[in-house]
């Protein structure tokens, strides 16, 4: 079984530890902001009802932060400690950004967290509303430089691979720090931290009004926390529209698992609502392929005619491949470039791919042997093959499709909440604003309703990212499974118990924690 | 320049190592959790008086580990890959000191305040130990062997691992790794007890600070010199810059201190100012025995981890092909990489200007019971 090899629990401890932290680090960044405005209303007002307010939501972000931290430290060692080859094969590029969230935004954060929650009677309120909003950019500033070593990894730029060093090098910095899919992403992942962080605010605020208790409180909460949830939701959708362009681009797989499309034509249409067949598994291409093409890829569907070539690329008419297709190649694309050019079947890019990595063996050999001829001939040849690099790794063209259900579900799972969470806001502004809140009960048990919703949508999206982006760490130059450390199963399996169990204790006790407080209420 | 960089990258990296050895006299004062401290009051008052400090000392460890990363991701590769269940242990024991302060004195955390508070005493005193095994390992190596060139084995791309079943585990059976380790626990608490001599306003406490002084700060110094003894007959492996073959040579940290002399004079000031650190809290007040001591545990810690890998000195042994063994040469990043860090790195003065305004702010007065109990103060 796969999850019993030594990649399938690497993966599933990396996974499981991403989640866990994940959990943790939206609520953290959208409430740093949240309690930002409110600390900046209760400096200008003077009103103490507003430190009030930020001290309770303070509360809030320091437990949730303390078990962010915990789950964070992992996920930076995990690099070393279970995916060592990656980590020397693209450390030159996917080292720099890490360094720096450490030197700029880690002590940025756990300095000024100190002045926020031990300064109150210490400093000056202009220093510590100045702290608190440093707090909060330390927060956004962590997620752009490990959004920006993510991005690298699903859209590389900037790097040469050094056949003497047998790693890429990195060499052009901004090309790897303002690339258009670090961007994107940076924006599309804050924008959810906002949103999120919002209608958590709104959430509990909602319990109080329920429970006829803390009214001006919740009120308030409410009002700063739907605003900025909704500003910051608009934001968010317009990012993930830019970030299907980019995927189209670049993981064209990706795309065609999101979709569940197996045989495309031009004028893609976007499936708005879908059930896969369970029977069209993408095994049976290769064990089964008759029975495999008389199984339609979707028991019920919704789509959108063109959908998915006016999203990808603005055009009605614009061809975007299926995962089949991918797998044939020979349809023609528009490169980054902009230059149209034949798809190379996936056999055609293993094939090429085994060119690239025997000369550089043929390299170093002909390098031992102080053979200059051989070592340019062996050099053609790797520049040549370089960027199929990766899929010399590959044992089958299937093997390049990530788990489409997988993928399939939690985009339609992000998109559908991401819809429900305008309405949500939206309402949420207009009750609050008529004072009709109290009266719509089914509203606040609506918005409490609402906070797993929102865990579901945040992570759901990062399954997206990640599941969609298998089999590689790097897009097209390296697979998870040449990326993986030289360490025992039964050790990776130990550890990835260990962490399951201590993370899930430490996050029940967070949860009871925070019961308590929120039970206790602003004015304990 | 890239051997500038390549040494410019060692000083800082070794730089932070030291730093975080001193901070780590939150885990030093965590270790007298049952120890010094007993009753809740005490408990209370030394956790809230740590707690203040925990997350840079935390960020700093994150920090380091980022750094090396970025600037010898070779070592990063194969130490956390090979030595893994040593990291793994590591990682472990900070995982539970992160959720400790904030969760051991709040109602409904599940294990109650006791667990917390074994929690922080197992991260002071196992943590410390373990991060000096790994540190130690920078002079005695490990059963690694390494190979960049096996990523074109298509079959098995492995480029490097442990060559035996226990996965680092076995560092900790290498008396001069745990010597090491020893030596950091007694270092961090040795700081920790001056901390709370320093910070904390509760008689009792500080009394009974100053009584343990006396053991572990002799300890501290009688491991500390037998550390050097060890160090300074232990053999090294010296690479030619040239060839890059690697070679034993004997005395070769010895020879380190001496042939560059300024790592020498730096031990030697650090050694002074630990001493003058640890005599001021036995004889006076020890109003600045903390820092005297920390900033000669820097400066003695960074001038031993400057002799790990200047002067030609492979920094990461490999016990079982010498010639598989890393230096600065051959494990370090790009000079691009190099040089665009060190960019970013001018601007560590910056961020160290603004931790001091920070502690400095946070620290004018010290703790007492009543402080933490004002209605405006975030009590651990």
């Amino acid at each position: 079984m796969f999850l019993a090899s030594l990649l399938g629990l690497s993966r599933l401890q990396f996974a499981l530890t991403a989640m866990f932290h994940w959990i943790f680090v939206p609520l953290t960044i959208g409430l740093g902001i949240i309690i930002a405005i409110m600390e900046t209303y209760y400096v200008r007002t003077g009103n103490e009802f507003w430190k009030r307010t930020t001290k309770f939501w303070m509360k809030i972000f320091a437990i949730n932060f303390a078990i962010g931290v915990a789950t964070g430290i992992i996920l930076e060692f995990q690099f070393g400690t279970n995916w060592s080859n990656y980590s020397w094969f693209v450390g030159d590029i996917f080292g720099a950004p890490l360094a720096i969230e450490g030197i700029f935004a880690f002590f940025l954060e756990s300095t000024f967290f100190a002045i926020m929650f031990f300064g109150w009677n210490k400093v000056s309120k202009n220093v510590h509303l100045l702290s608190t909003w440093l707090v909060a950019i330390g927060t956004i500033l962590s997620a752009l430089w490990i959004l920006v070593a993510n991005a690298w990894m699903q859209y590389p730029v900037g790097m040469e691979f050094n056949p003497d060093t047998a790693r890429n090098e990195m060499v052009d910095f901004w090309a790897v720090a303002l690339s258009p899919v670090a961007l994107n992403k940076f924006i599309h992942t804050v924008s959810n931290c906002f949103v999120h962080g919002g209608v958590v605010v709104v959430g509990i605020s909602s319990w109080y009004l329920l429970r006829k208790r803390e009214e001006e409180f919740a009120r308030k909460s409410i009002r700063i926390a739907a605003v900025f949830g909704l500003i910051s939701l608009v934001v968010l959708i317009w990012s993930g529209d830019g970030s299907a362009y980019h995927v189209a681009k670049k993981q064209p797989m990706k795309l065609a698992a999101m979709e569940g499309l197996y045989i495309s034509k031009p004028g893609t249409p976007i499936v708005a609502f879908g059930i896969l067949n369970p029977n069209k598994t993408i095994a049976r291409l290769e064990s089964d392929s008759l029975g495999y093409a008389l199984e339609k890829p979707y028991l019920f569907n919704i789509s959108i005619p063109q959908g998915l070539s006016l999203l990808v690329d603005r055009k009605l008419n614009t061809f975007v491949p299926g995962i089949e297709d991918i797998i044939q190649g020979g349809y023609t694309y528009v490169d980054e470039l902009g230059n149209e050019k034949v798809a190379l079947p996936v056999r055609e890019r293993m094939k090429r791919g085994k060119i690239a990595i025997d000369a550089l063996a043929l390299y170093h050999k002909a390098k031992e042997a102080s053979d200059e001829e051989g070592k340019a001939l062996a050099l053609g040849e790797l520049k040549e093959n370089f960027s199929h690099f990766g899929y010399g790794f590959i044992e089958k063209p299937t093997d390049i499709v990530p788990n489409v259900p997988l993928t399939f579900y939690a985009f339609r799972i992000m998109v559908i909440l991401g819809g429900f969470f305008i309405a949500f806001l939206g309402l949420a502004i207009y009750l609050e604003r008529r004072a009709l809140l109290s009266r719509n009960r089914w509203f606040l048990y609506l918005s409490i309703v609402s906070i797993p919703l929102v865990y579901i949508c945040t992570q759901a999206g990062w399954i997206v990212a990640e599941v969609g982006r298998q089999p590689w760490t790097i897009q097209d130059l390296l697979t998870t499974g040449a990326s993986v450390s030289g360490v025992s199963t039964s050790s990776v399996a130990t550890t990835t118990i260990m962490f399951f169990v201590l993370f899930s204790v430490l996050l029940a006790a967070e949860l009871t924690i925070l019961f308590k407080v929120i039970k206790k209420g602003p004015s304990a | 320049m890239l051997y500038f960089l390549q040494h410019y990258w060692w000083l800082l990296v070794s730089l932070l190592g030291a730093i975080l050895v001193f901070l780590m006299f939150v885990q030093g004062g965590q270790s007298l959790l049952f120890g010094i401290a007993k009753n809740n009051d005490e408990k209370t008052l030394l956790i809230n008086a740590l707690g203040h400090k925990w997350e840079l000392t935390f960020t700093t460890l994150v920090t380091f580990g980022g750094a090396i990363f970025a600037s010898f991701p070779l070592y990063y590769s194969t130490s956390f890959g090979g030595a893994y269940w040593l990291w793994m242990a590591i990682l472990f024991l900070f995982v539970i000191q992160a959720v400790s302060f904030e969760y051991r004195g709040k109602a409904g955390n599940l294990l109650g305040a006791k667990s917390y508070e074994t929690f922080l005493f197992l991260n002071g005193l196992l943590g410390t130990i373990l991060i000096g095994v790994a540190v130690g390992t920078f002079f005695t190596g490990g059963s690694f062997v390494m190979n960049k060139m096996s990523i074109t084995n298509i079959a098995n791309p492995v480029i490097s691992h442990w060559t035996n079943g226990w996965h680092g585990l076995d560092a900790i059976a290498v008396p001069f790794n745990l010597l090491m380790g020893i030596v950091v626990y007694l270092a961090a608490r040795t700081l920790g007890l001056l901390y709370v001599i320093k910070q904390i306003d509760l008689d009792y406490l500080v009394k009974k600070a100053k009584v343990q002084i006396k053991v572990t700060g002799v300890a501290f110094v009688l491991g500390f010199v037998a550390l050097l003894a060890a160090l300074f007959t232990m053999t090294g492996y010296s690479v030619s810059p040239e060839n890059g073959l690697i070679s034993p040579v004997r005395y070769k940290y010895f020879f380190n201190m001496v042939e560059l002399i300024w790592p020498a004079i730096m031990l030697v000031t650090g050694v002074v100012l630990v001493l003058a650190g640890i005599g001021t809290a036995l004889f006076f007040k020890g109003k600045n025995s903390f820092f005297l001591t920390g900033g000669g545990v820097v400066l003695a810690v960074w001038s031993i981890l400057i002799c790990a890998a200047f002067n030609n000195t492979a920094f990461f042994v490999s016990n079982i092909d010498i010639q598989q063994s890393l230096t600065l040469y051959n494990s370090s990043s790009s000079e691009f990489t190099l040089k665009v860090m060190a960019y970013a790195s001018l601007f560590i003065p910056f961020v160290l200007g603004y931790v001091i305004f920070v502690w400095r702010s946070l620290t004018k007065t010290k703790m007492s019971n009543e402080d933490i109990s004002l209605p405006d103060s975030h009590k651990y």
